[in-house]
């Protein structure tokens, strides 16, 4: 990346991928925060350390990722018949089925819908689809006041921060920071940092938005297509207090989280609370087909959304990265993510899987930076629930970025394509080879200090030591001694 | 047994002890070494910045080259990863029905050093003798690619002298990738120092591994430190013997 932004401070996370710095400028503040990442490694080693337990109590885990994966797949291979039978038995059910192309379109369809409630206010479930097409501020900016009930989106809302996780939204924030924020804002003195405490205050500010609003709005972790059903799982009862209070639902889904059968929740549920959070199942797991007479919101509305994701489906490699289901596993594992956090990643969703998905949502016309924000441990794919292979995916779109970056006229003489085109000239011939090596330890020679080792670099090496030293090249190469001997032993 | 060495771009030319230190382990263990002189690169660094088309051709080359190979000894267990996971892939999409076959005809020939000591030679006690505290890293390819699995162990275990001290968070990054130490210089070095921490508290001499990419990573680390600790590649441990200790440069 461009010489050094060390200096360059973002005072407020840009998680808008048109609009965001590069990952490697967008991480420097946040690696200077030492409160930030004391509390993202703490929160992600309590999450994992649960998460390892309860997976290695499953004797059958290899079993059912494999079968998740199998179940995904056969979705993705034929997700426009279960759209349409999830279309057909949703509307047969009372529900009213939308189709949004882009995110324009899902915002404009919600407040259509909003202004036909006369609703000047909403009350939401955590979705971080909604977090994807921006709802929020459009509603905003419409007339519209959203209001989370999701006790970390209540803290960010309110704090007025973005989300760093897509299943711990405000992760990157510690207790006493929430203390503040609640204390502030809902103007309660002596609040203790207790989370009893902290919940308590957060239930009182909610319990009255449950009874007094009637337009609720939420995401779905799946949607059935046999019966016509939404699941929505959660922790904290929030969401079904949304989806029983209110007159009217409107429910936001990515087109990719349709499932077959009931019976594959089955296998889903299993895999999707010990990957997300940790637990057998999941406190709150909420089912509703359509609408019920008498029971529970009386106008449901569902909006399924496209944005990007039947590009996705058309290539082959990265057609995977829909199979999803948003347990922030691969996050939680990530070596980069847990030095970072989440805004490093400009997008909503960060970690590995951010990094696939955003460049591909955004048509890899942003966030190109994304594919390159990983050191391809491989952790994120070994803990997939559902066998995304991640680190392929990401080499995939490198291919894609190097493609579509290598013939643009600025990148001719960027030291890594530069380099890198050297290189495979050099690699071509071992004389060339050989060649490189002689003149590389002559250039380097200047560099390379009394002890052998070389403490500073111009240019790109300046990234190596800006933190590392290098050994200076030795005097023989490999193939050098081999030579030498070969003609000895002779 | 004859076996041919693919040393690897990096370690000819920056750590040729760990190459010659490979020969005369094999040697010792009464295998013919051939060496042959037109190998470059693997294809990896390339491959894994997205250079797809280099990384190919580089691919093509190095299957040409051993294609009659009895086996290939490979001391870089990122580079081995780089042949099994995506060469065929590579093949697949650029290449043409002749190279593939070759390639699948090369493939179970290929071996990371310890698989070739344990899986094919079958031997755990190479005779190494090698007096000092020692911590092994296992590098994310050799871990999830290749699953080495216990394989290091097993062959530090039956060093003479040899004190073990395991390392915590044994399945975390040094945060090395390649290109990535570069284009996120600062984010790796930050992977690099949580690395360290874990590595520098088990009060090892020497903190060794099968891949000179991730000990590069932190060698150059602990220099720039005088952090008191020298990495080393797991072959110079196991070519070490009383007669002969390890090279240990730098």
């Amino acid at each position: 990346m461009s010489a050094a932004s060390e200096h360059e401070v973002i005072d407020h996370p840009i998680l808008d991928p048109a609009l965001a710095p590069p990952f490697p400028v967008a991480a420097l503040p946040l690696l200077r925060n030492s409160q930030l990442r004391k509390n993202v490694a703490h929160a992600i080693d309590v999450i994992q350390a649960k998460r390892a337990r309860l997976v290695a109590e499953k004797r059958d885990w290899q079993t059912l990722r494999a079968a998740a994966a199998a179940i995904k797949e056969h979705v993705l291979e034929n997700l426009g018949v279960y759209l349409e039978q999830f279309e057909a038995r949703c509307t047969a059910a009372g529900g009213t089925v939308h189709w949004a192309r882009d995110a324009a379109d899902a915002r404009r369809i919600i407040l259509e819908l909003l202004r036909k409630e006369k609703a000047d206010e909403v009350i939401k479930i955590k979705t971080m689809t909604s977090a994807e097409i921006q709802l929020n501020p459009y509603l905003e900016s419409n007339g519209v006041r959203a209001y989370e009930t999701d006790l970390a989106e209540i803290i960010l809302q309110l704090g007025g921060g973005e989300p760093s996780h897509i299943v711990v939204p405000a992760l990157h924030v510690n207790r006493s920071q929430v203390r503040e924020i609640f204390a502030r804002r809902m103007g309660i003195e002596n609040l203790s940092d207790e989370p009893k405490a902290l919940t308590a205050a957060a239930r009182n500010y909610l319990r009255q938005k449950f009874l007094s609003v009637p337009t609720a709005i939420s995401g779905a972790n799946f949607l059935i297509a046999e019966t016509g059903s939404v699941a929505i799982v959660e922790s904290e009862g929030n969401g079904r207090m949304c989806l029983t209070l209110p007159r009217t639902m409107i429910t936001l889904a990515g087109i990719e989280k349709v499932l077959p059968r009931f019976a594959d929740l089955e296998v889903m549920l299993q895999l999707l609370a010990r990957s997300a959070t940790g637990e057998r199942m999941n406190p709150y797991t909420s089912l509703w087909t359509g609408v019920t007479p008498g029971d529970g919101p009386q106008r449901f509305h569902i909006v399924l959304l496209d944005n990007g994701r039947s590009s996705i489906l058309a290539r082959k490699t990265e057609r995977q990265t829909l199979r999803c289901i948003r347990c922030a596993a691969c996050i939680n594992t990530c070596p980069v993510y847990r030095q970072t956090g989440g805004h490093a990643y400009g997008s909503v969703y960060p970690g590995p899987i951010g990094a696939i998905l955003t460049p591909q949502l955004e048509q890899m016309r942003h966030a190109q930076s994304l594919p390159y924000a990983s050191s391809l441990c491989g952790a994120c794919y070994e803990v997939c629930p559902v066998k995304i292979n991640i680190p392929e995916v990401l080499l995939e779109l490198r291919a894609r970025v190097t493609d579509d970056e290598r013939h643009q006229v600025s990148r001719f003489f960027d030291p890594i394509y530069l380099g890198l085109r050297v290189a495979n000239v050099i690699f071509s011939r071992a004389w060339l080879f050989y060649a490189a090596q002689r003149m590389g330890r002559i250039g380097l020679r200047f560099f390379t200090q009394k002890d052998g080792w070389i403490h500073s670099l111009p240019s790109v090496g300046a990234k190596w030591t800006q933190t590392r030293d290098l050994r200076g090249l030795p005097r023989q190469t490999f193939h050098g001694w081999w030579a030498d001997r070969q003609r000895r032993m002779k | 047994m004859r076996t041919s060495l693919f040393i690897t771009c990096y370690n000819d030319t920056l750590f040729p002890e760990t190459g010659r230190a490979v020969v005369r382990l094999l040697e010792r263990l009464g295998v013919e070494v051939e060496f042959r002189p037109g190998q470059t690169c693997c294809g990896q660094m390339h491959a894994n910045t997205g250079f797809r088309g280099e990384a190919f051709s580089q691919a093509k080359r190095l299957v040409r080259l051993y294609a009659d190979a009895e086996a290939v000894v490979i001391p870089s267990s990122s580079c081995v990863a780089m042949i099994r996971d995506q060469y065929s892939g590579l093949f697949e999409e650029l290449g043409n029905d002749a190279l593939r076959k070759e390639f699948a005809s090369l493939l179970p020939r290929v071996y990371e050093l310890s698989e070739f000591l344990i899986d094919k030679l079958g031997v755990e006690d190479v005779g190494a003798y090698f007096p000092h505290r020692v911590t092994y890293h296992a590098s994310c390819h050799g871990l999830r690619a290749l699953h080495l699995g216990e394989r290091p162990f097993r062959l530090l275990n039956k060093v003479r002298g040899l004190d073990f001290v395991p390392l915590a968070n044994l399945d975390r990054c040094c945060g090395f990738g390649g290109t990535f130490s570069v284009k996120n210089g600062e984010v790796s070095s930050a992977m690099l120092t949580v690395k360290l921490e874990d590595v520098l508290v088990t009060g090892a001499e020497f903190c060794t591994a099968l891949d000179n990419s991730c000990l590069m990573h932190l060698g150059g680390a602990m220099h720039r430190q005088y952090a008191g600790m020298k990495t080393i590649h797991m072959a110079q441990i196991l070519a070490s013997t009383e007669d002969q200790p390890a090279e240990v440069l730098g």
